[in-house]
């Protein structure tokens, strides 16, 4: 589907033009605002990030991002003080407040996890589902109605209900906290969004074409790999992002099944405390670096979105 | 169109057909369509046999049991429906469950006719409308988790954002907007959050509703001189009602499983205000480590779930025939 | 369009083969390094801190896995019943112990102790009974007692001692103002300081715990409720409930407390932990506090409201005279599922030495050896160190029965629901109380 093309329909007046210009803006720019916020919040100073009225304009540091990489310990002047001198730009922001950094942090271990959670279960999802997808668009598989919404209906369950037998199944198998565990887990319950979608890329190209493939003398799986899968590149990609952007997401499976191992950034972020509550300025830091990925690929994404979310029952 | 001679996956596919001996390429390629068929559908389901499939078998079998995840060392007795008739006439359960009704209905109302006017104003195609349109869809792809926990700061009564913001337009001093812990406000934290994220999606789905309406429909009304009033009504909101309804399903769907956000932002509190079904699921689950009567409590959810959406699935094709 | 949703892909396949590779590699290689699982809090990086000792001396890394409160219990006991490998130390919560024990999670320690010559009597008693014993009362170790712990009180000593507000509220009370010494006292002092502006800005009463997802408004809560009256059971007759938990010295205290968070709570403290009780009293917001002690050394050296304008009390006395704290506190185990559990008992054996618990608390932490505590110097060393040592002597913990978690669930719900959201009596919220533990009880089988 296109958000550009205009059709022409009776073309709607000037005057509604712009009401409708303006109330769109003002949604948009109101509807961004937290995120802007989450952004800021990521250069404040932890005092500035709790300031009464909420500042708008501060003077920027890269604390929370000190505090998001590293452990820090409240010590007396005098131990810091017989400390060697700083060494890097993040001991000096965190000596300034009386602390002394004891150890890197656990953010970035999750987030290599959440990579390779997130990568390796798109890629696991995409091929069985590109196979599968081929398979009920080309043959005449027995009960293939049933088994496709069958598919879909492992989504209907409630995460949680999912994991109880899960993590028991996962303790028998000592698949727990583990990065194949989740890998797994993330591949079953995305298959069924890749099946969906791809099935509907493939139903698009004509059969005609392997057809004339196979009178030239291909076999049914060299027309497969020479003539459907190039046709269905942009299909495939789509898929994956797709696939990639739930797995990114994905909180409830990760927060009860990982503890440490592979535990993901989702479940992670909210448990970065500071000395009290929250430390805002390196959660914001931490959203901001997970969100990153997922905003570029909405761009890349913004034409497929609509056959994504609706599982392919809207193409157009 | 796609060259397809010259793309580098069909080049990278005949380097390894000439590398492989003539006689196994035979063999694999040569495969006949049915055997290609399970081949290909066969690892899915293999997988989600073993993922999806047996786990919820065992489900059933465990939710007959008293069985507790955290004492592996005790017997595990059959306690037959136990389970499922103390979950049944258990009022703590039945209240989680209008917790999640009214959840389902206000983010469901509230997004509709949120996302349903969003395309609506969209489908006037004013300049630039695409850009603006990608800039609204932004909040559904983030994370609920990462975003839902980063609105608990904004909701703080004093320093957050949202009191702020709302004291600036209503007068109302920031420290009395207690967003989350106040009774009567916290489910309101919730929908209001769910409905920022998830009106995007709703709008999306209307606008390909709205786009699929050909024109000369309203070129017929205009010559029948129809107000625009009674175009929106007798044309618009029908054809679109296919389209409304199923982003309804899948956002009501969603909404049933509800978990992530209200657990970072209210945990379920203040009390048990919030505490949906997936919220007390967890808990019996996952804290108190009743397993048996956790798995009969996720059955019971799961038939709910689809034994709903397949009523209105029905009732949706009724729409759709029309 | 096409070309750049192409270039993703080539990107996405191209960093999928690039993880699935070094996901096979990751779990062969490991040089000798122990994983200690505990709370993410003050005492934990001071311990990291400390450990750097360890791993100077036998060459052994350190890793740590460190989670919020409100995550801490949850999280662990997950961890722990899927037999994960993750922890091969863990300092877990003293109402563990029973369920840890009985399920295999910790392994035993008394062959260790006889061996390494440790002894439980070097340890202050409530903190081995507290920590490691299971069943409580007979020498079954099961951790070697790590962090002493208990709820108090911090005050902002500089507003107190202010003599236009000490008049002020002489004037209005009939008594001088300073440290409660009954809850009474302490609830005017909270009325006096509610919304009053002091240095031009609004403070209010009092921070309590109000927590309800893990164990926060229960351990506020039963402060305020042993001290009125409140008992788990019969003491002569285990799990006989009724009467004690619902006694009306208990509806009594429990009322109390919903008084307390309703007239004298700062805006927005519905969901309010120990990290949310630090994030008030540090930003000057309130004028008391309370708090589990592990958060003393770092208000103390708060440069804000530290120093010499924070003070401390104990816990104070209910309408009978009687005084009592809930235990928090834990002790450092060995998990059963590690596989370097000789190094892991290394640890401990390096951990229980004098000289390392000396500076254990030097740095943060509060050590539970004798030597330390009962040193004549010992409550001179830091300006809350009285305090602790007097309310570490009236300490009483919640259940640590296996079932734990589910008693403390229903707890949770019911003071939650009564207290914060204000449904029904305190009578009635302790009535469900006494049915819910009683179906619990019933259930494992102990009624």
């Amino acid at each position: 589907m296109s958000l550009t093309t205009a059709h022409s329909v009776v073309v709607p007046s000037t005057t509604s033009k712009r009401i409708a210009a303006v109330l769109i803006v003002a949604y948009a720019l109101i509807s961004i605002v937290p995120l802007l916020w989450i952004f800021a919040t990521s250069f404040k100073t932890p005092p500035d990030s709790i300031a009464y009225p909420p500042k708008i304009l501060f003077q920027p540091s890269t604390e929370g991002y000190c505090n998001l990489f590293t452990t820090r310990t409240r010590q007396t002047a005098e131990y810091i003080a017989s400390l060697p001198p700083a060494t890097s730009f993040c001991d000096e922001v965190t000596r300034k407040r009386n602390m002394v950094i004891a150890g890197p942090s656990n953010f970035l271990p999750r987030f290599v996890n959440s990579l390779i959670i997130a990568f390796g279960s798109t890629f696991c999802a995409v091929f069985l589902g590109t196979l599968a997808a081929y398979g009920f668009s080309r043959f005449k598989v027995p009960l293939a109605d049933d088994l496709l919404f069958f598919i879909l209906s492992t989504r209907m369950m409630p995460p949680i209900a999912v994991a109880i037998p899960i993590y028991l199944m996962y303790r028998e198998l000592g698949l727990s906290d583990s990065a194949l565990g989740m890998i797994l887990l993330y591949t079953a319950v995305n298959v069924s969004l890749a099946v969906w979608l791809l099935k509907g890329f493939i139903d698009e190209i004509p059969r005609e074409y392997e057809e004339a493939a196979m009178i030239d003398g291909y076999t049914r799986l060299q027309a497969f790999w020479k003539v459907v899968l190039p046709q269905a590149t942009t299909g495939i990609a789509a898929t994956a992002i797709f696939c990639l952007i739930f797995a990114w997401n994905e909180y409830a499976f990760a927060a009860l099944l990982t503890s440490g191992t592979a535990q993901t950034a989702p479940p992670f972020i909210p448990t970065i405390i500071g000395e009290g509550g929250q430390d805002w300025p390196a959660v914001a830091a931490g959203t901001t670096i997970f969100l990153v990925p997922i905003l570029v690929f909405t761009i890349l994404l913004r034409k497929q979105l609509l056959r994504g979310i609706t599982f392919g029952a809207v193409r157009k | 169109m796609i060259d397809t001679k010259t793309s580098p996956l069909n080049r990278a596919a005949e380097a390894v057909a000439r590398s492989t001996p003539s006689r196994l390429v035979k063999r694999v390629t040569g495969l006949s369509d049915r055997m290609v068929a399970w081949l290909f559908i066969g690892p899915t389901m293999v997988l989600l046999l073993a993922i999806n499939i047996f786990p919820l078998f065992w489900a059933i079998g465990l939710s007959f049991t008293n069985y507790r995840a955290n004492r592996p060392n005790e017997p595990v007795e059959s306690v037959g429906l136990r389970n499922y008739e103390r979950i049944l006439t258990d009022p703590d359960i039945w209240i989680a469950m209008q917790t999640t009704a009214n959840f389902v209905f206000w983010t469901i109302l509230l997004q509709t006719v949120i996302g349903f006017g969003l395309a609506y104003l969209i489908d006037r195609k004013f300049r630039g409308h695409a850009f603006w349109t990608t800039i609204i869809l932004v909040p559904m792809m983030l994370s609920p988790a990462v975003v839902g926990n980063f609105w608990r700061f904004l909701y703080e009564p004093q320093i957050g954002l949202f009191a702020y913001a709302v004291s600036f337009v209503s007068g109302i001093p920031p420290t009395e907007i207690e967003m989350l812990s106040n009774v009567s406000l916290a489910p309101w934290s919730i929908i209001i959050v769910d409905t920022w994220m998830w009106s995007p999606y709703v709008m999306l789905i209307c606008l390909a509703g709205l786009r699929s309406i050909p024109d000369y429909i309203y070129e017929a009304a205009e010559v029948d001189r129809a107000s625009p009033i009674r175009q929106f009504l007798s044309i618009t909101l029908p054809m679109a009602l296919p389209f409304i309804m199923l982003a309804i399903l899948f956002r009501g769907i969603e909404n049933f499983k509800m978990f992530d956000m209200v657990n970072l932002l209210t945990g379920g509190g203040p009390g048990s205000t919030t505490e949906v079904a997936s919220i007390t699921l967890k808990r019996e689950a996952f804290e108190k480590w009743r397993t048996g009567y956790s798995s009969a409590f996720a059955i019971i959810l799961f038939v709910a779930v689809f034994g709903l959406a397949n009523i209105y699935v029905k009732a949706l094709n009724r729409v759709k025939q029309r | 369009m096409t070309r750049t949703l192409r270039a993703a892909l080539a990107g996405v396949s191209l960093l999928s083969a690039l993880t699935v590779a070094p996901l096979v590699s990751v779990t062969a290689a490991q040089a000798e390094e122990l994983t200690l699982c505990w709370a993410a809090w003050d005492p934990a990086n001071a311990l990291v801190e400390l450990s750097k000792d360890f791993t100077a001396e036998s060459g052994i890394d350190m890793k740590f896995e460190f989670v919020p409160w409100t995550n801490y219990a949850d999280r662990f006991l997950n961890e722990l019943n899927s037999k994960g490998k993750l922890c091969d130390l863990i300092i877990g919560d003293s109402q563990w112990i029973g369920g840890s024990a009985e399920n295999g999670h910790y392994i035993k320690l008394n062959d260790f102790f006889a061996a390494e010559g440790i002894t439980m009597d070097d340890f202050v008693p409530a903190t081995v009974t507290g920590y490691s014993e299971w069943p409580k009362g007979t020498p079954n170790y099961w951790a070697l007692p790590a962090m002493g712990d208990v709820v108090g009180w911090t005050y902002r000593k500089d507003w107190f001692e202010r003599p236009e507000l000490q008049a002020e509220f002489k004037e209005k009370y009939g008594w001088d103002l300073a440290a409660p010494t009954t809850f009474e006292q302490l609830k005017q002092i909270a009325e006096f300081f509610q919304g009053r502006e002091v240095d031009g800005k609004t403070v209010y009463g009092a921070s309590i715990y109000t927590e309800r997802g893990s164990e926060g408004i229960t351990m506020g809560a039963m402060d305020v409720l042993y001290s009125f009256g409140f008992k788990y059971d019969n003491p002569e007759k285990p799990y006989d409930m009724n009467g004690f938990v619902n006694s009306d010295g208990a509806v009594a205290g429990l009322e109390f407390y919903k008084a307390l968070y309703d007239c004298c709570t700062p805006p927005g403290a519905a969901n309010s932990y120990m990290g949310e009780g630090v994030d008030a009293f540090k930003s000057g917001q309130v004028a008391m506090h309370m708090n589990f002690a592990f958060t003393w050394p770092g208000l103390q050296k708060d440069e804000a409201v530290g120093g010499d304008k924070i003070g401390y009390f104990a816990n104070p006395a209910g309408p009978g005279g009687d005084r009592f704290a809930q235990l928090g506190g834990q002790g450092i185990s060995v998990v059963a599922y590690s596989s370097k559990q000789e190094a892991a008992l290394k640890y401990i054996k390096w951990f229980a030495n004098p000289a390392v618990q000396a500076k254990w608390w030097s740095l943060g932490g509060f050590s539970c050896l004798k030597a330390v505590v009962e040193d004549p110097g010992f409550a001179a060393t830091q300006p809350y160190a009285q305090t602790f040592l007097d309310s570490m002597a009236i300490v009483k913990d919640f259940w640590a029965e296996p079932a734990y978690a589910s008693l403390l669930q229903a707890s949770q719900k019911r003071l939650h629901d009564y207290v914060v959201a204000g449904n029904g009596t305190a009578k009635e919220a302790l009535d469900a109380l006494v049915a819910d533990w009683t179906e619990t009880f019933e259930d494992e089988g102990k009624l």
